[in-house]
């Protein structure tokens, strides 16, 4: 029984085709790996699974629900489905622990002094308990990042979507973000994530999916497609790599 | 010829500054509320809404203020309303700073980086919500200087509605010249009463936006 359920996924820019018939199941608990190079459709794949982008044929379904259906539908899965940004869009105006209440108290309407105890308990997950107080612009790149994996914990999602997570940060900080997702994987979150880490990938993913041309052109476990990559264009994206 | 002493130049010239005053706090006002009615059609995902909105700036912010004081003055005497000198004044600046402040207000909407919107969203904020929590807030932050330096323009607006009968400062002056006939004295203290009504908003208008650290927020 799949968490997530891609069914021939097809998503066009005016002529231009970027998803072009893509499939695929994702398990509870799975860590999936979506690599590829730039202009694959790896994160146009990701942003409409949770329905910042719109396309035009295909289905997706999370967990029973639909996106497209209709908004409310939406809305209730993107309490399901977290999503993590490259640039971490935390919200600049707010504290780390509003930042974290805030769908907590206008989404799930849950009062303030038990949303304030949830954020204090994800903020403690990810390791920045210490910065409830804090404002974004107060934090390092990596701790950014640690919030809004926070941010979206909060929620209590069954899966996450991470876009390019780390490709933002000074390459002393990846790790710590790599760190907590590490954690997360172990403990059985359901992730899926676009990623140029392959190091990451190969230690902690339980499939990579290889996009090229819109496509998924190359799909198994990390020691299959690293060690023994089966078509060419996947060799030549990771000696390139 | 009546005499007049500096003093009572300056007192009569006082006296029709609440008027000025009173205006332009009530266009402003009127124009904000306006304005935030406006902005808000206009991030609405209808074409129609959009167009509309679109349409009243660009009539307001095409035509000279003048012509919309003469319009709002005497367009409602061809359907038998005889409106008073002050509402019409009023109106017509209200709907002009309505357009300039949805417009002024857009662009700051516009400024807020669209991974706030995402993110907004993908927690499950509806559009409503999105405005209320996220971007209003951060906007709100950036649009105050500008907001405050309009103001200035509202102002010096007023002295327009003069044309149509409202006794404010400038149309004061002209009275006061065509009764002492010293142009130079009395335009030379409506211009340093403008002056001392709209320097202290401009520089607020600038610490503002320093103390606010625009850049600082939205980077």
């Amino acid at each position: 029984m799949s968490l997530i359920s891609l069914t021939d996924l097809r998503k066009s820019y005016g002529e231009h085709e970027v998803l072009k018939g893509i499939s695929l199941n994702v398990a509870p608990g799975e860590v999936v790996a979506l690599i590829g190079k730039s202009g694959s459709g790896k994160s146009t794949l990701l942003r409409c699974i949770n329905g910042l982008e719109t396309f035009q044929n295909g289905v997706i379904n999370v967990s029973g629900l639909e996106v497209h259906a209709n908004k409310a539908e939406l809305r209730a899965l993107r309490q399901k489905v977290g999503m993590i940004f490259q640039q971490f869009n935390l919200f600049p105006h707010l504290t780390v622990q509003r930042n974290v209440m805030l769908a907590l108290t206008v989404v799930k309407k849950i009062k303030q002094d038990e949303a304030a105890a949830i954020a204090r308990t994800v903020l403690e997950r990810v390791g920045l308990s210490s910065k409830c107080d804090a404002y974004p612009s107060q934090l390092s790149g990596g701790q950014q990042q640690r919030v809004a994996i926070a941010r979206a914990l909060a929620m209590q999602p069954v899966a996450l979507l991470c876009d390019e997570i780390t490709s933002a940060l000074d390459p002393e900080l990846v790790n710590e973000v790599l760190a907590v997702m590490r954690d997360l994987a172990h403990q059985g979150m359901t992730l899926m994530m676009v990623t140029h880490e392959m190091r990451f990938a190969r230690e902690v993913c339980h499939r990579v999916v290889f996009m090229h041309q819109g496509r998924v052109h190359e799909v198994g476990p990390p020691e299959a497609v690293f060690v023994a990559p089966a078509t060419q264009e996947l060799r030549q994206f990771l000696d390139t790599g | 010829m009546i005499s007049f002493t500096l003093w009572d130049i300056f007192r009569n010239l006082l006296l029709a500054t609440r008027w000025t005053i009173l205006l332009s706090a009530g266009a402003f006002v009127g124009g904000g509320l306006v304005g935030l009615a406006v902005l808000l059609v206009r991030v609405l995902p209808y074409r129609w809404a959009v167009r509309a909105a679109r349409l009243y700036i660009e009539l307001f912010q095409g035509t000279p203020l003048l012509m919309q004081l003469f319009l709002a003055f005497f367009a409602p005497a061809l359907f038998g309303f005889n409106v008073p000198a002050w509402i019409a004044a009023w109106s017509a600046l209200t709907l002009w700073a309505g357009a300039f402040l949805a417009e002024i207000w857009r662009g700051c909407v516009e400024a807020i980086p669209a991974g706030q919107w995402e993110a907004a969203s993908s927690l499950g904020l509806s559009f409503i919500e999105q405005m209320r929590y996220v971007i209003l807030p951060q906007a709100l932050r950036i649009a105050v200087a500008p907001t405050v330096g309009f103001l200035v323009q509202v102002i010096k607006g007023t002295a327009l509605t003069s044309i149509i009968g409202f006794i404010e400062l400038s149309a004061a002056g002209t009275e006061i010249t065509n009764a002492i006939f010293e142009p130079f004295t009395v335009y030379g203290c409506v211009a340093l009463i403008y002056f001392a009504l709209c320097f202290p908003i401009s520089r607020g208008s600038r610490w503002l936006e320093r103390r606010l650290n625009v850049a600082h927020l939205t980077h």
